[in-house]
């Protein structure tokens, strides 16, 4: 950072993914020309590699995995194939990789080309649901920049899979780009690599992607910089719920969970936060001050999951949101797995009838049995997070539970929900 | 010492429950008719009801993994 001490240091010497410039005039004059070696050029890869396992940098899509290590799996795959950019963002109160490809596509883009030349990728796939065509038409503008500007070796594609939930699921997309069918696939191994053909594809999140391309073009320091020294850089969280100003924030790893909720602007008094997304958990307010971080999150049974902050206000019912998210969730299962399509209706029934009251005797231990005998047991671990989602409600909201189940439901259950869902699509 | 494991692909799975009746010891159907196993190994004398399982099944949804123990 500069010497001259009557300045501010410049912003784009901090890492950051928000506040970049959105034309490619703007990138190259803000970060340089875009470097990439292409073929066997030892030397670079290794740089690269090393950056990326010194910064730490894990995938922000859900999964949590590092960076690194996927990496060099994939470079082990072969080359020739498909580097996906998944901005699929299936999840309705997560809007982080919107705003992030509409903000700042080149970045993105610019992190596709550093991971499609170090696998060897000959393709560069942005996946962006039908429907968000604002979005993919700001995708399309950038690589329409790139190409006349001849600024980018690897081609550039924006294709469009169906919105739903599972659709962004790996296997779901891979699946979608391989013969036009979104349904996740049964693997038994999760480590077998995907393959469009004999080729290897290779996913990552958007906001993954624009995090390498910081530490790819600036090295890992910026990015070890920020956060906790365990678990460094920055993550774009969404907000949403019982705040005056939802939407899409950047924070540090580490900031306590409240911290981040106060940026948002709470309009009411919290009595639960639901963090990681509708196949995430709530978290009371005996955890308010827990660090937003993997290692942090763990410890109270929750994770970061794709990066959302829902505040459920004090005039809310957590039995009767949870009730809403667990119906949408088993409305958008891929209807291939029994244990799915018939377990995660009859859970979110047995929330409907507990929120309004009308529980039978066996109601509690029925949910409890069904949701023991969903867990795990799709191709894809959609059912997984619904169990996750309602096993943490039934322990975060144990005395509304209990009144509920004794035919006492709270005067708030009637309310519509708070959380964000999307309006029923016309099939 | 290899251990014989039962795996049910739930996507191929149409809940025709006839690997319950066969093995009731290591299968066992939820509410709505479909098997859970719970991943463990299989004592060496229900292997060959096991196997007998794997052909049954019409929707070839079952199939027996070895692993080696260690």
């Amino acid at each position: 950072m500069g010497n001259d001490v009557s300045q501010a240091p410049p912003r784009s010497a901090v890492h950051h993914l928000l506040g970049h410039p959105i034309d490619l005039a703007g990138h190259v004059d803000a970060h340089g020309p875009l470097v990439v070696a292409l073929g066997h050029h030892d030397q670079w890869q290794q740089a690269l590699t090393a950056s990326l396992e010194s910064s730490g940098l894990t995938g922000r899509g859900g999964g949590g995995f590092s960076s690194a290590a996927k990496l060099a799996m994939a470079s082990a795959h072969g080359h020739g194939g498909t580097l996906v950019v998944n901005a699929m963002e299936g999840e309705p109160a997560s809007d982080k990789d919107k705003v992030l490809l509409s903000r700042a596509p080149h970045l993105v883009l610019d992190g596709a080309q550093f991971l499609a030349a170090m696998c060897r990728a000959r393709r560069i796939m942005v996946c962006v649901p039908v429907g968000r065509d604002g979005i993919a038409a700001a995708v399309e503008h950038a690589i329409t920049e790139r190409s006349a500007a001849r600024y980018a070796r690897v081609s550039e594609l924006v294709v469009r899979p169906p919105d739903r939930f599972v659709a962004g699921e790996e296997s779901a997309l891979v699946s979608w780009i391989a013969a036009q069918r979104a349904l996740p696939v049964f693997r038994p191994d999760k480590g077998t690599p995907l393959r469009r053909g004999k080729r290897p594809v290779l996913l990552h999140n958007a906001e993954t992607l624009a995090h390498i391309a910081l530490i790819a073009r600036h090295g890992p320091e910026r990015f070890l910089a920020r956060g906790l020294v365990e678990e460094p850089g920055t993550s774009l969280v969404t907000l949403s719920g019982a705040v005056a100003q939802p939407g899409v924030v950047e924070v540090d790893r580490g900031t306590p969970l409240w911290e981040i909720v106060r940026r948002g602007t709470p309009v009411q008094p919290a009595q639960a936060l639901l963090v990681g997304g509708y196949g995430g958990n709530w978290v009371g307010p005996e955890h308010f001050d827990t660090p937003y971080a993997s290692i942090s999150l763990r410890t109270i049974g929750a994770s970061a999951g794709v990066g959302v902050i829902a505040v459920l206000g004090e005039r809310s019912c957590g039995v009767a949101e949870t009730a809403h998210i667990a119906r949408y969730l088993a409305g958008q299962s891929s209807g291939q797995c029994g244990p799915c399509v018939f377990g995660l209706p009859a859970i979110a029934d047995d929330l409907a009838l507990l929120a309004r009251g009308q529980a039978d005797r066996g109601l509690m231990a029925r949910l409890a049995r069904r949701l023991d005998e969903v867990n795990g047991r799709g191709a894809c671990r959609h059912p997984d997070g619904a169990v996750s989602l309602v096993r943490s409600a039934l322990a975060v909201f144990a005395p509304d539970v209990a009144a509920h189940d004794r035919g006492e439901p709270c005067a708030h259950w009637r309310k519509p929900s708070s959380l964000p869902f999307p309006r029923p699509m016309a099939r | 010492m290899t251990a014989v494991r039962i795996s049910i692909d739930p996507v191929a799975c149409e809940a025709y429950g006839y690997c319950a009746e066969l093995l009731p010891e290591a299968i066992v159907l939820d509410e709505w008719g479909y098997p859970i196993v719970d991943g463990a190994p299989l004592p060496a004398d229900l292997v060959a009801l096991a196997r007998r399982a794997v052909r049954d099944c019409p929707k070839r949804a079952i199939t027996l993994t070895k692993k080696s123990a260690h």
